[in-house]
């Protein structure tokens, strides 16, 4: 206990040390994102024709109704103006309106944010939970038959596109029949099931995205793991430590690993970005209804609005992610100073 | 320190270094396995039209989702040059019978179909194929009745290639975005790391299916081929220019770049003849290992249908015909063009790590 407390006395000793480099690198982000957002808004209108000439081609919609919306949109004004009025409503929480959905974007892309963290969260889970020990037994067995094999699955892992991995699973599950869901994030009975049922829905759902997106993943940490315990081992105090005559337990997990577990905090920083990427396509062949799903109908149906919020959301999760490894980093490591 | 001693010409003492390095590569058997997988997918796509039975785009009506055909060498009068059987449609949906009476012997260097590689020569001899038109499978058929061997063979051109062309982009734009910021740093180097943060900070699959939906859809397939390098390009120049730009700052103090100022050289001439030539190595390390990224984001694109189109191949395209459910179980050779991808990238993947063990200073 008194560890931990030490422990968050000095973060919080350090958090306030860091404040000022805090406060900048948050300052930064505002026109980071204002850059990110006038991007954005020129590649979008850079695609040939609009959601307005998808509806003018079908005879069903009036051309009153045509006109309304392109009034209602701003998309008859020029582009600099349709930047402001949209960068305007933005500043006032308002995301604009889908043209396709006909509803708020905020509406969507609320819950498909939070779809896209719950796929990447049990993926981290997966891929930290296994590489690490993994990552510790390959370095403290090195060359043993067990490691190679680690390393062969590494580069298998590595190197097998997520939505190929995505097939071969949703083909393993309809070849030999596994009670395993093929699309999408609940069944059709999920409205009459219980809250336990619900959950454990879900989690059938999540199991193969999860799964590919978090071997993606345990493929770089594992061999990250791996240097940095080998790295670590090969140190002075490492061999103190033995000459100590400590246990090779407490050599390993008491000093070796403390100090080989530092680095791969930004590690954190860097996967988060290919998590992102990964999850886009992983979304897309399982169904999964996440922001990267949601991106790709929107782009395809020129909704600018919703594919606007969603470059500008994911790139804030983005970047916020970033940021916290920054600071983790800096909390773990008492080397690293900011003024 | 030995080099020193023996005074010998800076030439082959940089000669020798390389002999050494490469020699610890050929001694790396993976990395070597690795290098003549790719170098012999290079070939395989390269003369496509000689390795493959048929053109890229040949269809036997009544044949889709053809399983593949199997070649056989004994018969009822023992064993026998390679041979395959015919087979006739069933009644119902893409079944085929074997027809046991109806026997096609295998041909080497078939005449078939006449075909241009690359413009240059001209010719009409195929490595295999089956007299009277009579199809031959050997990894089945797609929705069409296109042989897809031969498709993964000609779309092996666009996957194999387009990681070529955008890592050669890339690296340009890097090296000299990277090259002029570290040199002169001040406001064009902050201008110029600001844009590259940005371009980073947006997801990058976010960030290519946005550039990707802007293509039009009526441009040639080769138009489109270079307008989705310099998409990946324009998404990976950034890290390039980055890292490019680190080792610039570290290699601008040092004595020679000093001296070559003292003699008045211009800034063009000491970016490029002196400093930029310090990252070689690098260079060459981290565009091997940057090619398998952009084979995959190629591929993925084109799966989601905003890449190549059809009826161009990809493997990526021709992935996607295996998206749904029930044609991927009940002809898994569609997911056949899969494995390339998955063999090529970690042939990369394998000689990029080699590469990095013979090269890397640090290791």
């Amino acid at each position: 206990m008194v560890g931990f407390y030490g422990i968050f006395t000095n973060c919080i000793w350090k958090i306030n040390k860091m404040r000022d480099y805090i406060i900048r690198r948050i300052l930064i982000v505002i026109p980071l994102l204002l850059a990110i957002s006038i991007l954005s808004f020129f590649i979008m209108q850079l695609s040939p024709g609009s959601y307005l000439d998808q509806m003018r081609m079908n005879p069903d919609i009036s051309e009153d109704l045509i006109k309304e919306m392109e009034a209602d949109f701003g998309l008859n004004k020029n582009i600099f103006l349709q930047y402001f009025s949209w960068l305007g409503q933005i500043l006032q929480g308002n995301l604009g309106e889908s043209f396709t959905y006909r509803i708020p974007v905020s509406q969507i892309i609320i819950s498909r944010l939070f779809n896209t963290l719950i796929l990447s969260l049990a993926a981290m889970l997966i891929s930290w939970g296994v590489s690490i020990p993994i990552g510790i037994y390959s370095a403290t067995h090195r060359y043993s038959w067990l490691d190679n094999i680690f390393s062969v699955f590494s580069f298998v892992g590595l190197s097998i596109p997520n939505f190929f991995f995505a097939l071969l699973l949703l083909f393993a599950i309809v070849r030999f029949n596994l009670p395993l869901p093929i699309n999408g994030m609940t069944s059709i009975m999920y409205n009459y099931l219980s809250p336990a049922e619900k959950v454990i829905d879900i989690l059938k759902h999540l199991l193969v995205p999860a799964l590919v997106l978090g071997t993606a993943g345990t493929a770089t940490l594992m061999r990250q793991m791996r240097g940095q315990m080998l790295d670590v081992i090969n140190m002075d105090y490492i061999r103190t430590a033995r000459a100590k005559g400590l246990t090779e337990r407490n050599v390993i997990y008491k000093h070796a690993f403390r100090n080989a577990i530092n680095p791969m905090i930004t590690i954190f920083g860097f996967q988060l970005s290919s998590l992102f990427s990964g999850a886009a396509l992983t979304e897309i062949v399982t169904g999964w209804p996440g922001l990267g799903k949601m991106m790709l109908t929107a782009v395809r149906s020129k909704d600018l609005y919703l594919a606007m919020a969603g470059l500008m959301m994911g790139s804030l999760m983005l970047i916020i992610g970033n940021l916290a490894a920054d600071i983790l980093l800096a909390l773990n490591d008492p080397r690293i100073k900011y003024n | 320190m030995e080099n020193i001693v023996k005074n010998k010409p800076e030439l082959t003492q940089n000669k020798n270094l390389w002999i050494k390095k490469l020699s610890h590569f050929y001694k790396n058997k993976f990395a070597l396995t690795a290098a003549v997988i790719i170098l012999f997918l290079y070939i395989l796509v390269i003369f496509a039209p000689f390795f493959a039975p048929y053109s890229a785009n040949k269809n036997f009506k009544d044949k889709f989702f053809h399983p593949p055909t199997e070649i056989h060498f004994w018969d009822e009068n023992g064993l026998q040059t390679p041979f395959i059987y015919e087979t006739e449609v069933q009644e119902g949906w893409a079944e085929y019978n074997i027809n046991r009476e109806k026997k096609h012997s295998l041909q080497f260097f078939h005449q078939g179909e006449e075909y241009q590689i690359f413009g240059l020569f001209k010719s009409d001899i195929h490595l295999f194929g089956i007299e009277d038109n009579i199809p031959i499978f050997i990894l089945g058929s797609d929705n069409y009745g296109r042989d897809l061997f031969t498709r993964i063979l000609y779309g092996g051109r666009v996957s194999l290639f387009i990681g070529f062309f955008a890592i050669f982009i890339t690296t340009f734009i890097g090296l000299i975005a990277g090259g002029i910021s570290g040199y002169y740093g001040g406001i064009i180097d902050s201008i110029m790391m600001r844009a590259a943060e940005v371009i980073m900070s947006i997801p990058s699959f976010y960030l290519l299916l946005a550039l990707a939906a802007v293509l039009p859809l009526n441009i040639s397939s080769t138009f489109r081929f270079f307008l989705i390098v310099s998409i990946l390009a324009f998404q990976g120049w950034a890290g390039m220019a980055r890292v490019i730009r680190g080792m610039v700052l570290s290699v601008k103090n040092e004595d020679y770049i000093s001296a070559a100022k003292a003699i008045g050289a211009e800034d063009k001439r000491i970016i490029i003849k002196h400093i930029l030539p310090a990252t070689a190595t690098y260079v060459i390390i981290r565009a091997t290992v940057a090619i398998p990224g952009y084979i995959i984001m190629e591929s993925g694109l084109s799966f989601i249908g905003l890449g190549i189109q059809e009826p161009s191949a990809s493997w990526g395209n021709m992935l996607s015909s295996a998206q749904n459910i029930t044609k991927m179980s009940d002809f898994p050779w569609l997911l056949l063009p899969g494995f390339f991808i998955f063999i090529t990238v970690l042939s990369y993947n394998i000689l990029g790590d080699g590469l990095r063990d013979a090269f890397d200073p640090k290791s």
